[in-house]
């Protein structure tokens, strides 16, 4: 991340290559999972001891099939990239090979997200 | 965004720190391939839809799947087994995050004045949500 110098938002635009963009990817999707835990165990903390209707509000909208393909999409990215870090951390010696591991890692990623979003549309399409 | 000011190598706080972010989440991943295999031998497979199953892996709570009126939920599945592993996964869980924001803080904040305040500030959400966690975890056993 551009080592002693100060880029800002510039920053993310900076001209990197696949494994930059699976490190920013990895950051956003840690923060949304953050922001998405958080919040669901204090509004399901309200809704069991019943503090309020708020928290029934949220977990409604939490539990929306267009929201569920949002947080899948944090949740699988974040464990497998970050099971492709530990793999990395554990044998260093991959690391040359670090683009191609990110090639697989979309590989891997994008069928098994494919067919969850689909599992998802399919069963509110059809009613089940 | 600013360097950061690495240590120097040995044991110290920083490496145990990476080096549990690394271990926490490898052990979150077993956790919830555990938790996957144990409620499919338990009839998973046959009593619930893809989002309960996964609701189940991340978090194996009898509440947590009560939308999908699965029959014997609470005798068969709200046990001392379910229960250990919702502490361990939420433990995990947690740590992890907040170690996450720690990282984050100091990739941003840097050596400062703010930067105690930012890591008492983290340290202070670790432990309160780990307190409401487990209130939820022990009060939805019953």
């Amino acid at each position: 991340m551009a080592y002693g110098k100060y880029t800002g938002f510039k920053g993310w635009l900076y001209k990197g290559s696949t494994p930059y963009y699976a490190f920013a990817l990895h950051r956003l999707t840690a923060l949304g999972i953050i922001l998405f835990v958080g919040i669901h165990v204090l509004s399901s903390f309200s809704m069991q001891q019943v503090l309020g209707t708020w928290g029934t509000t949220i977990n409604a909208i939490y539990e929306a099939w267009w929201f569920q393909i949002i947080v899948i999409f944090c949740v699988i990215f974040h464990t497998f990239n970050g099971f492709r870090v530990a793999i990395l951390d554990i044998w260093p010696r991959f690391i040359k090979y670090e683009k191609e591991t990110v090639y697989l890692l979309w590989a891997i990623f994008i069928p098994i997200y494919l067919l969850t979003v689909f599992i998802l549309v399919y069963g509110k399409l059809s009613g089940g | 965004m600013r360097p950061r000011y690495v240590p120097n190598r040995g044991i110290n706080l920083d490496y145990i720190l990476w080096l549990f972010t690394r271990i926490s989440g490898l052990g979150i991943i077993l956790l919830c391939l555990i938790g996957l295999a144990s409620a499919m031998y338990m009839g998973a497979r046959l009593q619930m839809d893809l989002p309960t199953v996964l609701r189940w892996t991340f978090l194996p709570n009898p509440n947590h799947v009560v939308n999908s009126n699965i029959p014997d939920v609470v005798p068969g599945w709200a046990n001392a087994f379910w229960q250990i592993m919702q502490f361990l996964i939420v433990t995990f869980a947690f740590t992890h995050a907040a170690n996450g924001l720690r990282m984050f803080a100091e990739d941003y904040v840097g050596h400062t004045i703010l930067q105690p305040f930012v890591r008492a500030f983290i340290a202070l959400i670790w432990v309160a949500m780990l307190i409401i966690a487990y209130y939820v975890i022990i009060g939805s056993a019953y």
